[in-house]
């Protein structure tokens, strides 16, 4: 019997079981998401005030994240703390709580480095007319430096998304689990199927991901045509 | 300079941070024991569920069936075994290399997932009594069969690293040549390639290969020392250890997994093999 394996896919419930592992991938990204930038904004522009002491430990913590990887998170904040914090999340929420502290210290740097990339005249400016120190965020830097974030965040973005493909490790029933129980069950019957399984789950990623990198792009190009005018 | 001095800080401060985790690692598993011990009977039936460690890509032992459900010859143990607590049960699936670490970090009661019994693991967690046995069988093709460990003198076997198959070889036959392969793939497919005369490897894995491939027969259905496949629970954990160890024998003399070996096992397994060279009696 001659079959090219995609039955694997239309099989009982197997089309629904990746699409409920899709919706845990997306849920645990957008929440991780959300959560990270909002602290990552907060956190960047406290790393612009001149206190060193604050700068240093806000570094450590941007390096810490930046340099340890995600595999070496995930793990320590799964099977690790625990044991020393009796603080026993769940699985999904761990994933969450690694993701959004990891992208609020990437986006903690986006901030920052646009921040600072306001130029100086516009600082001074803004002093010059009275304006204390959260109305010159408020009204003068953060309004410049947002369209300067924007394609480094939409960027960081699909770097999360790519990454919950690690969720698999801690025992989360993302659509990279979901797809291997698949092609496990079916590994004898189908030796093919598994080129449809992974060929579906490339599909989903490459649908969630190619819309945000066009976004990037043209956020990129738009900014490059204001500059030059 | 300056910003070389200031890198060297930084790397320095960031090790004692990992090392002070790793050490915080350290002591507190010497220190948890009974005490902290959220598995015990009492307090799975005060929480009403169940958590067992399973996994859910290794068929028939658990796997998950197209209609999304988990079945396989140790998930039908769990369901029984939480049936008998009289608490629900709940399924997290575990690879080989994790199944130790969701036991010690409570992320689970007990694992039941194709658990092979060494002296290296009975370190770290306890092992209840067995439900299964394996040992190391011998595949060739069934025009040149090897049925004698004496056939493999001086000819190339093929096995894959890592695997008990390996270390018995190597240990125990010397006079065998070995050819080392990294996966399940690789090997099957060098035996098909006649890059051997015969391949070795857990017997329960063979029988199912050969149920597909029946040009193929198991020669050899074991060799070298048993293996059993118990389940596994916390180190310390002898409130859970003892129920367990009574449910085993239990559900052993009423003929529980002679049952779940015909409905499981079997329609993998094929003619060749009987129920009494996997379970134990």
């Amino acid at each position: 019997m001659a079959h090219s394996g995609i039955d694997v896919l239309t099989m009982g419930s197997n089309f629904w079981r990746l699409l409920g592992g899709l919706w845990i991938t997306i849920r645990i990204a957008l929440v991780a998401s959300i959560i990270g930038i909002l602290l990552g904004s907060l956190l960047g522009i406290l790393r612009t005030l001149p206190n060193r002491p604050l700068r240093v430990v806000l570094r450590l913590y941007l390096e810490f994240f930046r340099i340890v990887p995600t595999v070496v998170l995930l793990f320590l904040f799964y099977y690790i703390l625990p044991k020393q914090f009796n603080l026993n999340l769940p699985a999904n929420q761990v994933a969450t709580l690694v993701f959004a502290l990891w992208v609020a210290a990437e986006m903690s740097d986006i901030v920052r480095g646009a921040l600072q990339s306001v130029s100086t005249h516009q600082r001074e400016a803004g002093q010059a007319i009275g304006l204390n120190y959260w109305q010159l965020q408020r009204y003068v830097l953060i309004p410049q430096a947002w369209p300067l974030c924007l394609p480094a965040t939409v960027n960081l973005l699909t770097r999360v998304v790519k990454t919950t493909s690690l969720l698999m490790l801690i025992s989360v029933m993302d659509v990279i689990n979901i797809g291997q129980q698949i092609i496990e069950a079916n590994n004898k019957t189908d030796p093919n199927g598994v080129f449809w399984i992974y060929g579906i789950i490339f599909l989903f990623y490459f649908l969630i991901n190619y819309p945000l990198s066009r976004w990037a792009k043209h956020l990129t190009q738009h900014q490059l045509e204001a500059t030059h005018l | 300079m300056k910003k070389l001095g200031k890198v060297i800080t930084l790397l320095g401060a960031l090790a004692l941070l990992i090392g002070g985790l790793a050490g915080c690692g350290k002591s507190s598993s010497n220190s948890s024991g009974a005490s902290d011990n959220q598995s015990t009977v009492a307090k799975i039936k005060k929480r009403g569920t169940l958590r067992v460690a399973v996994f859910g890509d290794l068929p028939p032992y658990g796997w998950v069936n197209k209609s999304g459900k988990r079945v396989g010859y140790d998930i039908t143990l769990a369901r029984r075994v939480a049936k008998d607590l009289s608490v629900k049960i709940k399924f997290v699936q575990v690879n080989a290399n994790n199944r130790v670490d969701a036991l010690n970090a409570n992320k689970v009661d007990i694992v039941l997932a194709n658990f092979t019994v060494t002296s290296e693991r009975k370190q770290v967690v306890s092992f209840a009594k067995p439900y299964m046995k394996v040992s190391v069988g011998v595949v060739s093709p069934k025009r040149a069969p090897i049925t004698k460990v004496s056939q493999l003198k001086g000819k190339n076997l093929i096995v894959t690293k890592g695997t008990t198959a390996e270390n018995y070889f190597t240990a125990k036959q010397s006079s065998v040549n070995l050819l080392k392969f990294d996966s399940k793939t690789q090997q099957f497919n060098a035996l098909k390639n006649s890059r051997g005369v015969a391949l070795a490897d857990d017997n329960s894995y063979l029988y199912a290969w050969v149920k597909n491939n029946p040009k193929y027969t198991v020669g050899i259905k074991g060799i070298g020392p048993k293996q059993y496949i118990s389940p596994a629970v916390k180190k310390g954990n002898t409130s859970l250890l003892n129920w367990t160890n009574k449910e085993i024998t239990k559900l052993t003399k009423a003929g529980f997994f002679k049952t779940d070996y015909q409905k499981q096992l079997k329609p993998y397994f094929g003619k060749e093999v009987k129920a009494s060279d996997i379970i134990i009696n």
